[in-house]
């Protein structure tokens, strides 16, 4: 499988995040985050329940508008690159159609190879269920089939919204290595997760969100031994944090 | 690749089989009464085996026959309201018109009678009688060939039937057998020709009660649409079936016309 | 009743020529309206579905109040355009099963285009993110929607040819209820009541309610199949 990391002339990376702020019916759920990501790496956002995670996570793919604030990606507004980056959901979407089908829309929509159906099922190990139905696959087939689905557009950050959560063990672990193999090809990962063991196999840095803020972003091999933050060491520490 | 084979299919469906592109077929606007006594059912495949000429025969109240021809929509009218095809001809709409046939109305109303007007011949005191008797009456209230008759009756007796729409007078706004049909379920007497009534297949109870007044004739007429006025017309198909009509040949053909061995129509076109 | 009973079975085992073509005709004329409203109806749904301009509502009401098209007046305003003096009368089109396959086309093409706007906007709702998140372009967005809710758009497209079917009005009028040319089964059902044959009207009628249950008993077969896949 081939990157289209060079396909573009300017680089999404680094990313930066200024003062963005969020109002969801008039509840502040971002309030004022501040963020500087790199060109490489696998990034875990984490935090308590209703830290924002997951709407940070739509605010960078440029699918919703932030009440204020800035979001660059290098010198782009999140709308104007979505296509050069791919979400996957905490519960994947799949069409109404067979596996292969699902990875076919996609590669006819974006334009791609549809050559590479085969090797992106391969990929994700659903090559013996390509002619099956979508929507009976079990919880982490899915999940696996929207990564296949995601890798299909080439993205060159690949955003992830709790994909594992409430899957079982195998299931979490093909994930992680799909994602880590994607990372290690040069894809930039921002994944956002609750399970601190899955931070601590795949992260090379970590975003602490509390209160709709960054509580800190420190490299994984400091954050877990040693979180700067009072939130962060608690959250670690299995204490309810509110 | 599925949606080009239901286009291809939309558009097979949609051209293929068009009888209209035949040339040798005509429309015939006509009454509802010549086409439910089933007359054309036995006298066009008689015409269409000597002629080759399909006839197509769209048949509604003599009102609306005439609006559809006057909008050139048939080739040929056969209809049962002399003045008014008298008024096509004269307004440039048709070619010519001649006398074709004639049956006669009748009055059916319930065996119980109501009004007592059973076994009457006089059309007008019979109405009178209904009308004083306060009897139901179904009127086809359509501006038919039947109603423009029935309206005329009317004007005769001197009674204004209309004063007394909705309560004894009841206009069905619909064609004789609906009107037959709604008479009937309710009790009324109707003014019906007496070529759908022996062909009716719901009498019930009902029973002629009025018959053989003259007033009672009921003439009709075929007339060609004028090409002058519609040229879209087919001249030659349309005047070759009004020449056959009248024919001592067709004229036949009306009058071996039976059902239930009784004689429908009576050809009356001038023979010279 | 039962006299109609005996009558349908009998027509329809005596191989009766004239019920044959006359169902034939009512299948051919209403099928093609359903495909031609399908054609239209459908992308138009799947817009206004999908879409958020202004006056949508007012095209909401519009599309709905169209449902209650009556047949008279789609047939009378058909009439008017097709008759030999109408704009388009040089087609030489008023009395074929063309004319009627029009009428009823436009009869049902509201009734398609309304009850798929529904259906689409359900499987959009659960759609809209992830085709945000692939930048899909609207046609890709009104392709996909239409090919997912295929089976959910089989019952709408059964739900117009079930009007188109049945309806009288529209094609008395544009078709004539000319014998071996425009006859389908609800005007032959018309004249027979006209005719006082009301067992005869009866049994016709009869033999219509078949023929929509073994189309809808088909519509209902492919559904299920479908069910089982999850494509429903």
């Amino acid at each position: 499988m081939k990157t289209a990391l060079s396909a573009h002339a300017t680089a999404l990376l680094p990313l930066t995040v200024r003062d963005l702020v969020l109002r969801v019916d008039k509840a502040t759920v971002l309030d004022g985050v501040n963020l500087d990501l790199g060109g490489r790496g696998c990034t875990m956002i984490m935090g308590a329940n209703g830290a924002g995670k997951s709407l940070l996570l739509k605010l960078l793919h440029g699918l919703m508008p932030s009440t204020s604030g800035r979001i660059s990606w290098g010198e782009h507004a999140p709308s104007e690159v979505t296509a050069r980056q791919a979400l996957v959901f905490q519960k994947p979407v799949l069409l109404r159609r067979s596996v292969a089908a699902n990875i076919d829309f996609v590669l006819k929509a974006r334009g791609k190879d549809m050559t590479r159906r085969d090797a992106l099922l391969e990929h994700v190990g659903l090559s013996h269920k390509a002619g099956q139905p979508a929507r009976l696959l079990s919880g982490g087939e899915a999940q696996r089939l929207a990564l296949a689905r995601a890798l299909a557009t080439d993205p060159e950050v690949l955003l992830l919204d709790e994909p594992t959560a409430s899957l079982d063990p195998a299931s979490v672990l093909a994930i992680e290595s799909i994602v880590s193999e994607a990372c290690s090809r040069g894809v930039r990962i921002i994944f956002v997760t609750h399970d601190i063991g899955q931070a601590r196999r795949i992260a090379d840095d970590v975003v602490f969100l509390h209160r709709g803020r960054v509580a800190e972003h420190t490299a994984a091999a400091t954050f877990f031994p040693e979180p700067h933050s009072d939130a962060a060491r608690n959250y670690l520490s299995g204490k309810i944090v509110v | 690749m599925l949606k080009r084979s239901i286009m291809a299919s939309v558009a097979v469906l949609l051209l293929g089989g068009n009888a209209w592109a035949q040339d040798q077929s005509i429309i015939v606007q006509s009454t509802t009464s010549t086409a439910n006594s089933g007359l054309f059912d036995y006298m066009l495949p008689i015409f269409q085996k000597e002629t080759g000429i399909q006839v197509n025969v769209v048949a509604v109240g003599t009102g609306q026959a005439i609006k559809n021809a006057e909008n050139c929509d048939g080739d040929v009218l056969l209809v049962h309201a002399k003045a008014a095809e008298e008024k096509f001809v004269a307004a440039g709409f048709g070619t010519k018109r001649t006398d074709l046939m004639y049956n006669d109305f009748v009055i059916v109303g319930p065996a119980a009678d109501p009004a007592g007007v059973g076994g009457m011949q006089d059309v007008q005191g019979a109405l009178a009688q209904i009308a004083e008797a306060g009897a139901l009456f179904a009127s086809r209230g359509d501006d038919s060939g039947t109603h423009k008759k029935e309206m005329a009756l009317w004007a005769d007796t001197g009674v204004d039937p209309l004063a007394a729409s909705g309560t004894w007078y009841r206009e069905t706004g619909s064609g004789m057998g609906a009107t037959l049909n709604t008479g009937i379920g309710m009790g009324a007497y109707v003014l019906t020709d007496r070529a759908t009534w022996i062909s009716f297949e719901n009498k019930q109870d009902f029973v002629i009660q009025v018959q053989g007044d003259e007033d009672l004739f009921n003439q009709y007429g075929v007339i060609p649409v004028n090409p002058a006025k519609c040229p879209a017309v087919k001249v030659d198909a349309a005047q070759t079936f009004a020449d056959w009509l009248v024919s001592a040949e067709g004229q036949e053909v009306i009058a071996g016309f039976k059902i239930a061995d009784q004689q429908l129509f009576f050809p009356n076109a001038p023979q010279n | 009743m039962g006299e109609a009973l005996g009558l349908a079975v009998g027509l329809v085992l005596s191989g009766d020529a004239d019920l044959l073509e006359i169902v034939l005709l009512s299948l051919r004329v209403s099928l093609t309206a359903t495909a031609i409203a399908c054609l239209v109806g459908l992308p138009v749904g799947a817009l206004v579905a999908i879409g958020r301009f202004r006056g949508r509502n007012a095209v909401l009401i519009l599309m709905n109040a169209l449902m209650g098209l009556p047949p008279v007046v789609v047939g009378l305003l058909v009439y008017l355009h097709l008759s030999r003096s109408g704009p388009l009368g040089f087609l030489g089109l008023l009395y074929t099963p063309t004319a009627m396959i029009i009428a009823q086309a436009i009869l049902i093409t509201p009734i398609v285009a309304a009850l798929s706007r529904q259906v689409l906007e359900d499987l959009h709702i659960e759609y809209a993110e992830q085709f945000r998140s692939l930048c899909l372009t609207r046609w890709q967005t009104v392709q996909a929607l239409l090919w997912d809710a295929r089976y959910s758009l089989l019952t709408v497209g059964l739900a117009g040819f079930g009007r188109a079917v049945a309806e009288v009005g529209a094609v008395i009028i544009v078709g004539g209820n000319i014998d071996h040319l425009t006859r389908v089964m609800t005007t032959a059902i018309a004249l027979e009541t006209s005719k006082g044959d009301l067992a005869l009207a009866l049994a016709l009628g009869i033999i219509l309610l078949v023929i929509a249950l073994g189309v809808n008993a088909a519509v209902q077969a492919v559904r299920m199949t479908a069910a089982r896949q999850a494509y429903v």
